[in-house]
């Protein structure tokens, strides 16, 4: 060791300083709990009020839930106090009974192995899609993208011609609804709102006004009034045989809406990419839309990956708002099947929104925790840390 | 401006770089005045001058990175006016070193290298890789191929640039302050690639303050302050003799 006077004039290191380990720190389950919960007079005060909270709370809905909870009945009597069961709990039977119409709605029986035939295929198209290191995930694109929609039409729609029964989307109704609608709105918002954001950034003024128009129009107004427009107005201009179906004008109000979000979003990644990027890739002799699609948009997606999934997840949830021009999705199925007046009590009421909460809780928080994972991902891939 | 008539051309073939008359402002901030600059092939200058005084800006303007006002800039022969197709040929023709490397973070080092290569010249992947890992080489860093660029040093980075900007076989290279933004003790690994550059007989335009760059490569020093060229000279005349009193000032400064 060498040892230095105060203020030495002069200093020569004559042995080298040894590389060291970092001091130990408190570790194991103790420590944890002591640099964590219990670490000041505050912070213990801290612990214990949310321990009680924990206390007071959770008991009661794990028996209303889970203990006490009816999981078994043909009708509403099941679920109500009764001698042998003074509280009754959630009443699952409900959901049990009702739960083929909360997924397909009006969807006619025998035709339904259609529908879990498109769960089937979606869910393999989603997997395929979004597992990191899946294999070909190229080939996973083209058939998500471009053999999933063609399926699903035939599957869903019906072609007559090819011998399959066309069912009228008056009958669709439940999960199927809520599903095809976010899955078209999430993958038709996405490419149209990076366009719609390049244009408001283009230099063309008419491209640059009109998506500055459709931007700030769609923004403008609620999302019930473009539903209401969609579905109510357009009929108006467009003679009956020439308007799209009331399930595809409500998923084109659904789009725009997003979409005009998305290019915002989209938009401030774009600002956030140093003018050098720019001006590097067009000093490479990169075309306009080489630029984009290869130095400036991967950037600009990354910083707005958070944002692109909370404008997913807000369109996920914002699909419930179909039910206003009469389209029965998931939600209002739930609704429906709670009015039945064999079923028709608080306790089934509390039960079917319960349902629908989860339902949607599961959905939304799977689509945050996976946008967690590709963030950390694409951080430790840049060389930059995650988080 | 003593140009010709728009449709005689003004290049003779042994000319990389003409200007004429070139005139640029910035609002109403008159940047750039009156420059004519006539660059030889495979000539070497250095472009100096006090900041603000538009060095980058003309550096600039020969890839049409900037717009201008009034005058001509014919690059290789090709004229750089408005139209994209005509802008784009320059640029496939002239690279380009920034003063903070610019290199795409989401890609790595070769693929920073390949992506104009593949994307603008239409090469096989296999084939711009294989250019891409000759030029590294070059600048002395095939090692770091795989990498990405947050992970390497300011001036492997530089020197990462440099390589980018070699793979699109340019006939003109462009430098600006390329080692300005570098550590002291990194500043020599990029120059050295430079000299080794020069010695290649590309043609190099190179706006910096390293003098002894300056003297060592340079067939013609360019000083340039408020917007104007003050004085050409050859490396020996603009140290030993500077004519200019601006010049003469700023060599004091600058040397001390």
């Amino acid at each position: 060791m060498v040892v230095l006077s105060d203020n030495p004039q002069f200093f020569l290191r004559r042995s080298p300083a040894e590389s060291l380990p970092p001091p130990k720190v408190r570790s194991g389950t103790i420590g944890w709990l002591r640099a964590n919960l219990f670490s000041s007079p505050f912070n213990v005060v801290l612990t214990l009020i949310c321990v009680l909270l924990i206390a007071w709370i959770v008991p009661p809905l794990l028996r209303f839930f889970l203990i006490d909870a009816t999981w078994t009945g043909a009708d509403r009597n099941a679920c109500l106090a009764s001698p042998g069961n003074p509280a009754p709990g959630a009443c699952w039977a409900f959901i049990r009974v009702w739960f083929s119409y909360l997924t397909y709605g009006f969807y006619p029986l025998g035709e339904r192995w259609r529908v879990d035939l498109f769960f089937l295929a979606l869910a393999f198209g989603l997997v395929w899609l979004l597992w990191l290191s899946a294999p070909r995930r190229g080939l996973g694109a083209i058939y998500f993208f471009v053999v999933l929609p063609i399926l699903s039409f035939i599957l869903l729609r019906g072609v007559p011609s090819i011998g399959v029964a066309r069912i009228s989307t008056d009958l669709w109704g439940g999960i199927l609804v809520t599903v095809v609608l976010a899955t078209i709105g999430i993958v038709v918002s996405l490419p149209v709102g990076i366009f719609l954001a390049l244009g408001r950034r283009s230099k063309a003024p008419v491209v640059k006004l009109l998506s500055v128009i459709f931007i700030e129009f769609v923004r403008g107004v609620p999302l019930i009034t473009v539903l209401f427009m969609a579905s109510i107005m357009l009929p108006l201009f467009v003679p009956e045989a020439l308007a799209p179906d009331k399930f595809v004008r409500a998923w084109i109000g659904i789009a725009m809406f997003a979409s005009a979000y998305m290019a915002e979003v989209v938009r401030g990644g774009l600002t956030a990419i140093p003018r050098g990027q720019y001006e590097a890739a067009s000093a490479l002799g990169l075309p306009y839309w080489r630029m984009m699609a290869h130095v400036i948009l991967p950037q600009a997606l990354r910083v707005t990956l958070p944002n692109i999934v909370n404008t997913f997840i807000a369109l996920f949830k914002d699909t419930s708002l179909v039910f206003v021009v009469g389209i029965f999705d998931f939600l209002r199925t739930v609704e429906a099947a709670r009015g039945d007046p064999n079923w028709a009590s608080p306790i089934v009421s509390i039960t079917g929104y319960v349902f629908a909460a989860m339902f949607y809780f599961v959905c939304c928080y799977g689509m945050s925790r996976y946008a967690q994972r590709v963030e950390v991902r694409l951080a430790r891939r840049s060389g930059r840390k995650g988080r | 401006m003593t140009a010709g008539p728009d449709d005689k051309p003004v290049s003779r073939p042994d000319t990389a770089v003409e200007i004429v008359g070139l005139n640029k402002w910035y609002g109403e901030f008159h940047v750039l005045r009156d420059i004519d600059l006539k660059v030889t092939r495979g000539e070497r200058i250095v472009i100096c001058g006090p900041s603000g005084g538009g060095k980058s800006t003309l550096l600039r303007c020969i890839n049409r990175l900037e717009d201008w006002q009034t005058g001509r800039v014919i690059v290789d022969g090709i004229e750089l006016t408005d139209n994209p197709k005509q802008i784009v040929a320059v640029r496939r023709d002239v690279g380009m070193v920034f003063q903070q490397f610019n290199l795409f973070p989401h890609l790595t080092v070769l693929e920073n290298c390949t992506l104009a290569p593949v994307w603008v010249r239409r090469m096989a992947k296999a084939d711009a890789e294989a250019l891409a890992m000759k030029f590294l080489e070059r600048v002395r860093i095939p090692e770091q191929a795989r990498k990405y660029p947050a992970t390497l040093s300011g001036g492997q980075q530089q020197r990462v640039a440099i390589a980018r900007a070699l793979c699109m076989n340019p006939n003109i290279m462009l430098f600006d302050e390329p080692t300005s933004a570098l550590d002291p003790e990194m500043v020599k690994e990029v120059l050295d690639t430079m000299v080794e550059l020069a010695s290649d007989g590309i043609t190099m335009l190179v706006v910096s303050h390293e003098m002894g760059f300056a003297r060592q490569v340079a067939d013609r020093i360019i000083f340039m302050a408020d917007g104007q060229i003050v004085e050409i000279n050859g490396p020996e005349g603009f140290f030993s003799a500077p004519q200019h009193e601006r010049t003469k000032l700023f060599l004091q400064q600058i040397l001390r």
